[in-house]
């Protein structure tokens, strides 16, 4: 037990030593949805999925948005760079821009 | 591309090449374009331009709709006429991809005032966008290995039998456009995968959602990208790259797919679609510890990278186990349990069965279909496999995944097309660079390599470019022997030039012949057109109610519908198995039974089509047995399959046929009055030249129905059936006939009198009260 205390005191640590800003910002973001995925499979544990497709919309939507923000957090990230040739985290953020565009007009058009 | 030419002449000697080079590419795409567009329009021109095949009936009619009504009466279209007294819901059970792309091409047609009728657009639009899949097979082969292999790919999947037998014009089908759809959305995929850029997993996900609006086989992509995902990282070759594209393109393709109605909620139901989700989920669990990992760098994560990986996956199994047994995820398809066991929809449903294109492949229709591709792409598979990357690994699975489907299903030899193509293109390509390069090896010399091999389907400019390419290498001394490699490119251009000849041969003569116009050919070699399809379907839309019921095997429905435009029962969309068997059981039984069952069903005609008289292989008694499996699998009591054959367990129409097949409803329609025919004069009357034999019941009489139209080579009968007052009773000719005549003569008098009642009230005119006034 102490040794996953301590193991997880390191990793705080690290993560607020080495993170840069701008991925602390990400990161709040993506907290942020996940905290609002939970809220929304608690709402369907408890109250039901009645109008199906409007709960799918909404609960896919969030997951995608966590998906998107995990996508542009490895991209913006300066580690990966060697990962992605060739995109830049402008481009990066360009095709988050995109994908939520195209992304939330399925949504409308689905929460019926 | 295009924009090559101009700029080639103003830039250095380095873009020059690359301009040459993309010259070449555009010149060879284009030529591949244009010869595949041409190699598929024999039906049309030995023929016409109209719709040739069955099932493309119902997606003409359904477009023409479209057309004329709008997109959301469309898709709110309730379809009376189909599968009488159902009806069916077109919108909500149709794949619209084909139909929105013709309509659209329509309309922008139309907006630019070119006043093009929508039946032209329909015949056309396969072989358009033939030369799309050849462009985007292209795209794919050279992400995979190089713009040459590429080049190879393009030419063959322009002009390989496999995908012409779906793509010719005329056959207005879903997998015309399906095929496009499906190279160009794994050529999407694998760029995304090479980039991990979201822009390319976005497009990806918005070419699958046109695949999903198009073609049911949607779901071979839905599974392949999975696999592929889930190979690498069993490979150990996660990246980062791998993560954004798959997640972006499941998550979005996810809520894409669920925008058509046919579709529904299947994506998140179905045991189909659960492969994709585990993967998403265990991909972002090996992202997870991946993450941990490279933040605190412990050596005892590697075990629990693959711990956690082996535990997630079997996690996200059982779930989808559970969540099938508790009946949250519907169980795999018929037709899917019959791609795992071949034996199944034998057994169990008789209806998929029936279907031609569902049964197992021979060894023959694989080489009729791509000839000199077939032995070329394992080697092609080799050297993927030899020199492999995280793309390869795709083309690898697609291959072995296409290449079991396939044998399978003849239908699925559709799937293995593109990839067979693509790998020989790769084959071709290597071994074309090995033998035909030179030690100084410059750009430009491999490119006229390439250009001269890209000429399989340029035939006649072949015999001038062999020479010249011996004239070049006989030039060089190198290590590789001169005569070898003369010899060895002499070969490979030889089979090239076998293999266009082939396709041609087998475009011309095995897929070019529409089902609805038949051709035969006299001892003289003039052609005979037999047009008794169009000719039977014409009669009956001008001499039946409107509200007419047609009664037919399904495979006939869908052009009743659309060329008589009556109302059928079944059709060839073969949703409702116990209606079709009630039909089934209809054709099968004896005449009284077949009545009340007609009856109930409110039948006014009922065709039958008869190949006797011309020898027609794909009529209805041929189809019969399975009318027979498919009733019997719904009504075991009335209808058993052993009754209808002989005591040897033969199938017979001749005398010794089986007394219940010599007296079925099937077997009277189709060989009523056919005992009087005399066809030749060697042969004895009553003679079918199909099945060779003379049949056993000469003498036919019906009860319950009448002869309405035969066609001019008794190819389709129509017979009306009586209602309950007209049969039993002998036919009076008209001139014997005693009409009743309206006048009432009284026995008592002769005279003509006009009769009175007694007591007859009579009326008093009164007068109004004047209580109105004031």
């Amino acid at each position: 037990m102490a040794q996953i205390n301590a193991v997880l005191s390191k990793f705080y640590n690290d993560y607020m030593s080495k993170t840069s800003k701008k991925l602390k910002v990400i990161d709040a973001y993506l907290f942020y949805i996940l905290l609002t995925g939970i809220i929304q499979f608690a709402y369907c544990v408890l109250v039901g999925t009645f109008p199906f497709n409007s709960f799918l919309s909404g609960f896919i939507s969030t997951v995608s948005c966590f998906v998107l923000g995990v996508c542009l957090r490895l991209q913006v990230n300066p580690e990966n760079k060697n990962q992605f040739h060739g995109i830049s985290p402008e481009r990066g953020f360009a095709d988050f821009i995109f994908a939520h565009a195209i992304l939330h007009l399925v949504v409308m058009n689905f929460i019926g | 591309m295009s924009q090559a030419g101009s700029k080639k002449g103003a830039v250095s000697k380095l873009n020059k090449n690359a301009a040459i080079n993309s010259l070449i590419v555009f010149v060879v795409l284009l030529l591949a374009w244009v010869a595949g567009f041409a190699s598929r329009l024999f039906a049309v021109i030995r023929f016409e331009s109209i719709i040739h095949e069955f099932d493309p009936w119902f997606n003409y009619r359904a477009t023409a709709y479209m057309v004329k009504h709008g997109f959301y009466n469309f898709l709110n279209w309730f379809d009376e006429r189909a599968w009488y007294p159902l009806g069916r819901i077109v919108g909500g059970t149709v794949y619209p991809g084909l139909m929105l792309t013709s309509g659209s091409i329509h309309w922008i047609l139309h907006l630019l005032h070119i006043n093009v009728h929508i039946r032209d657009i329909c015949v056309f639009l396969a072989p358009i966008f033939s030369g799309l899949t050849a462009i985007s097979t292209y795209l794919l082969t050279r992400e995979l290995w190089s713009s040459g292999a590429g080049l190879f790919a393009a030419c063959f999947i322009a002009i390989v039998p496999g995908y012409i037998s779906r793509s010719v014009a005329g056959s207005y089908d879903n997998e015309g456009i399906a095929i496009f759809a499906l190279q160009f959305t794994y050529f999407l995929w694998i760029k995304s995968v090479k980039t991990g850029s979201v822009f390319w997993a976005v497009s990806a996900a918005v070419s699958y959602f046109y695949m999903v609006s198009a073609w049911g086989g949607y779901v071979f992509i839905i599974n392949l990208i999975p696999l592929h995902v889930f190979v690498l990282l069993l490979m150990g070759r996660y990246s980062n790259r791998l993560f954004t594209s798959y997640t972006t393109f499941y998550i979005l393709g996810l809520i894409m797919s669920m925008q058509i109605p046919f579709v529904g909620f299947q994506p998140i139901r179905t045991s189909e679609h659960m492969a994709a989700a585990g993967v998403f989920a265990l991909l972002f669990a090996v992202a997870v510890l991946k993450y941990l990992q490279s933040m605190m760098s412990k050596s005892e994560f590697k075990s629990l990278v693959i711990w956690g990986g082996l535990v997630s996956a079997g996690l996200v199994f059982a779930t989808v186990v559970g969540l099938t047994y508790a009946g949250y995820i519907a169980p795999w398809s018929g037709r899917f349990y019959s791609l795992w066991d071949t034996g199944y929809a034998k057994i169990h449903i008789p209806i998929i069965a029936s279907v031609s294109e569902h049964q197992p492949t021979t060894w023959f229709s694989f080489f009729f279909d791509l000839h000199v591709l077939i032995p070329t792409f394992p080697a092609g598979l080799w050297y993927c496999i030899k020199h492999v990357n995280d793309e390869r690994v795709f083309v690898i699975l697609y291959a072995l995944s296409a290449v079991y489907f396939a044998g399978v299903m003849v239908r699925l030899m559709l799937t293995l097309t593109p990839v067979v193509c693509m790998l020989s293109g790769v084959a071709f390509s290597v071994i074309l660079e090995m033998y035909l390069r030179e030690e100084d090896s410059t750009p430009a010399i491999e490119n006229e390599e390439e250009e001269s091999s890209q000429n399989p389907k340029r035939l006649y400019d072949k015999a001038g470019k062999v020479p010249k390419i011996i004239k070049h290498e006989s030039k060089e001394q190198d290590a590789i022997g001169q005569n070898i490699r003369s010899i060895a490119a002499v070969v490979f251009v030889l089979l090239l030039m076998l293999f266009a000849v082939h396709c041609t041969w087998v475009t011309s003569n095995a897929y070019s012949s529409p089902s609805i116009v038949l051709a035969s050919y006299g001892s003289d070699g003039t052609r005979q057109i037999l047009d008794d399809f169009r000719e039977a379907y014409f009669w009956l839309s001008q001499n039946t109610a409107d509200d007419a019921r047609v009664m037919s095997w399904w495979d006939y429905g869908y052009q009743i519908a659309g060329m008589a435009n009556r109302t059928t029962l079944v059709d060839n969309n073969t949703w409702n198995n116990s209606h079709i068997a009630l039909v089934g059981k209809a054709m099968s039984s004896n005449e009284s039974a077949a009545y009340e069952i007609m009856t109930a069903l409110d039948v006014d005609y009922v065709l039958v089509i008869f190949g006797g008289v011309i020898g027609y292989s794909g009529d209805d008694i041929n189809k019969f047995l399975w009318m027979v499996r498919i009733a019997e699998g719904e009504h075991p009591k009335d209808i058993r399959e052993s009754d209808y054959f002989t005591e040897q367990g033969e199938f017979r129409v001749d005398a010794e046929g089986s007394p219940t097949l010599l007296n079925c409803l099937m077997y009277k329609l189709s060989y009523y009055r056919f005992g009087d025919l005399r066809l030749d004069y060697r042969s004895p009357s009553g003679f079918d030249r199909t099945r060779n034999a003379v049949i056993g019941n000469k003498d036919i009489n019906l009860t319950y129905l009448e002869e309405a139209y035969t066609s001019e080579h008794w190819l389709v009968r129509i017979y009306r059936v009586k209602k309950p007052d007209e049969f039993n009773r002998p036919r009076i000719p008209v001139a014997n006939r005693v009409i009743k005549s309206s006048s009432f003569v009284s026995k008592k008098s002769t005279k003509r009198k006009k009769g009175t009642i007694k007591n007859k009230p009579v009326i008093v005119k009164g007068k109004r009260p004047a209580v109105k006034l004031q």
